[in-house]
């Protein structure tokens, strides 16, 4: 018998990886032939992507369930807005301010992590609202004025698009690749095994704040990171929109039709919501209701999303995080 | 000689309740000590004060001497104190090898490579290996207990402390868990072990403590503790036979 081993990743995840590369290399060339209108979807589906790959990873493998996450997609767009305004040129400003914004997670993560379950949901909301009325006394916000990053006008309209889309390819692809590795290793495992049952992660050793801190920051960094995304297109930033719920509604919507505490559940629920905003967009506030209403619809008929679903007529997850043990059945 | 683990003087109120009222305990380097006692004698809040689950109301834990009352249940297991849960709580969202695998990490500080192969030794030791790749949430409550006992041991512990974990096992069953003990006290494992089933705990203990309302009631070699008229009454509400 040779000595225990884990399994290697089954064939049909690694064809999974394999096509993904080669979908990311065809997205990177797609500006060569598609028109401009279709490159700014994709720009926004990599916006969705990245913020759902945040909440899943928040939510589904830490069991952290924030409905504040706007918090730092606002502060993102802001923090922005100051770079630039400190004389600093809007994409270095773009990349720069998700640093910005997870040291203000760091230590916030203190406070809010010692709260359980419904208590630190309602906390980030609170946040959120706090740290949108605190930008709003800025001067230079003006209120729900809002102000506008000038310094991309100064930029052709074309090459400003081609920036912000590849920026967004490589943003979404990142989180995905990243989470991929972060959750397949130790700290995955820790995290999965804190979201099942706290005390009892702690009772085998699991320094579970630590944990709980490096996910919450790394998250935070990641909406921010949206929010300069989405300035970067807009152009103009308003801390209703910026610190706005809907961030949060997107969110929920994407992981838990796609598939909470699954890998591709996140990329499943944000081409859904893509597609769903394309079809029913015009309806304005009764397209969020019915955005809502579908998330809830989900959560309680089909709590695995589409993938949940994908996974049980396959036997298997796509991509899962399970390490499997080379001897024993199932 | 020296106790491996210690609690002096130790207190755990839950409002006007005190769960632990007072209890000074210790056991020393590869002693197996039972501890019986009624139903809200406060045995598993001992253990859970032992482990780090919840601060103390009052007393001093030594581990080797040192003081770590303070310190949070996470280092007191990378440090070497195991316990498994009455009710079993298994993670329920990952599989049975990865259940182990994370306590081995974690708690017992070995490299991904070492893990896996120290978490599959414990899977067959703990009866457990054919079931590794199943989610834990599959498992009945036997196989439960089992994954209780394979993660304590996966932290590579000095000390375990072992709650009820013989209870609702078949008499096979108990037989196989008791030869399993034996073999971690023979390898100089240090056991804490709370048990209903007097016949197999005193197969393996050295020195047995009955509690009752938070207290010590009585402590020494097991016949003697068994035989002590106040323990009969606490314990077992009757006069023997």
């Amino acid at each position: 018998m040779t000595e225990p081993h884990l399994l290697p990743m089954p064939k049909g995840d690694r064809r999974l990886i394999l096509s993904a590369g080669a979908l990311l290399i065809l997205l990177a060339l797609l500006p060569l032939v598609a028109p401009a209108q279709a490159i700014d979807k994709l720009t926004q589906l990599g916006i969705y992507v990245l913020l759902a790959v945040m909440w899943n990873l928040l939510a589904g493998y830490a069991g952290l369930v924030s409905v504040g996450q706007q918090a730092f997609v606002g502060l993102g767009g802001y923090a922005m807005v100051r770079l630039v305004e400190a004389g600093l040129g809007p994409f270095p400003a773009l990349v720069l301010a998700p640093f910005l914004v997870a040291l203000v997670a760091w230590p916030l993560a203190w406070f809010v992590l010692r709260l359980r379950l419904g208590e630190f949901a309602i906390a980030m909301w609170v946040i959120a609202e706090v740290f949108r009325g605190l930008v709003m006394f800025d001067p230079l916000v003006q209120g729900e004025t809002g102000t506008s990053v000038l310094a991309l006008n100064a930029i052709d309209a074309d090459t400003r698009r081609l920036a912000i889309y590849l920026l967004s390819l490589v943003a979404a692809s990142a989180a995905l690749a990243g989470s991929f590795v972060l959750l397949r290793g130790r700290l995955g495992a820790e995290a999965q095994a804190i979201r099942d049952d706290e005390e009892a992660a702690a009772s085998v050793g699991v320094s579970t704040f630590r944990v709980k801190r490096l996910i919450f920051v790394a998250a935070a960094a990641g909406c921010a990171l949206a929010g300069t995304l989405w300035l970067a297109s807009a152009i103009t930033f308003q801390p209703r929109t910026g610190f706005g719920i809907q961030w949060t509604v997107f969110m929920l919507f994407m992981v838990l039709t796609g598939g909470l505490g699954t890998f591709l559940g996140p990329v499943v629920g944000a081409v859904l919501l893509m597609g769903l905003q394309e079809a029913f967009g015009d309806f304005g506030a009764w397209y969020l209701f019915g955005v809502g209403a579908l998330s809830v619809a989900f959560a309680l008929a089909l709590p695995g999303g589409l993938v949940g679903l994908w996974s049980a007529r396959r036997g298997r997850e796509p991509l899962s995080m399970r390490r499997r043990l080379s001897a024993g059945e199932g | 000689m020296q106790a491996l683990l210690s609690g002096q003087g130790l207190v755990k109120s839950f409002g006007r309740l005190r769960a632990v009222d007072g209890v000074d305990i210790a056991v020393h380097p590869g002693e197996a000590l039972g501890i019986v006692g009624p139903n809200g004698a406060g045995k598993t809040t001992l253990f859970g004060a032992l482990a780090g689950a919840f601060p103390l109301s009052a007393g001093t834990i030594r581990l080797d001497g040192a003081a770590i009352t303070a310190l949070p249940a996470a280092r007191r297991c990378a440090l070497g104190i195991a316990r498994t849960h009455q009710i079993p709580r298994p993670f329920l969202g990952l599989s049975v090898f990865e259940n182990v695998q994370v306590a081995a990490r974690a708690g017992g500080a070995l490299d991904a490579d070492a893990s896996v192969g120290t978490a599959a030794g414990i899977l067959s030791r703990t009866g457990l290996h054919d079931l590794a790749n199943r989610p834990a949430g599959a498992l009945g409550l036997l196989d439960r207990k089992r994954l209780e006992l394979a993660r304590a041991l996966a932290t590579q512990p000095r000390v375990l402390l072992l709650d009820e974990i013989g209870g609702g096992l078949t008499e096979a069953e108990l037989e196989q868990l008791v030869a399993l003990i034996l073999g971690l006290k023979a390898q100089g494992l240090t056991i804490v072990w709370i048990e209903h089933i007097l016949h197999a705990l005193l197969q393996v203990i050295d020195r047995l403590v009955c509690m009752a309302q938070g207290r010590v009631l009585a402590e020494g070699a097991p016949q003697t503790v068994m035989a002590d008229a106040q323990v009969r009454a606490a314990y077992l509400g009757s006069d023997p036979e």
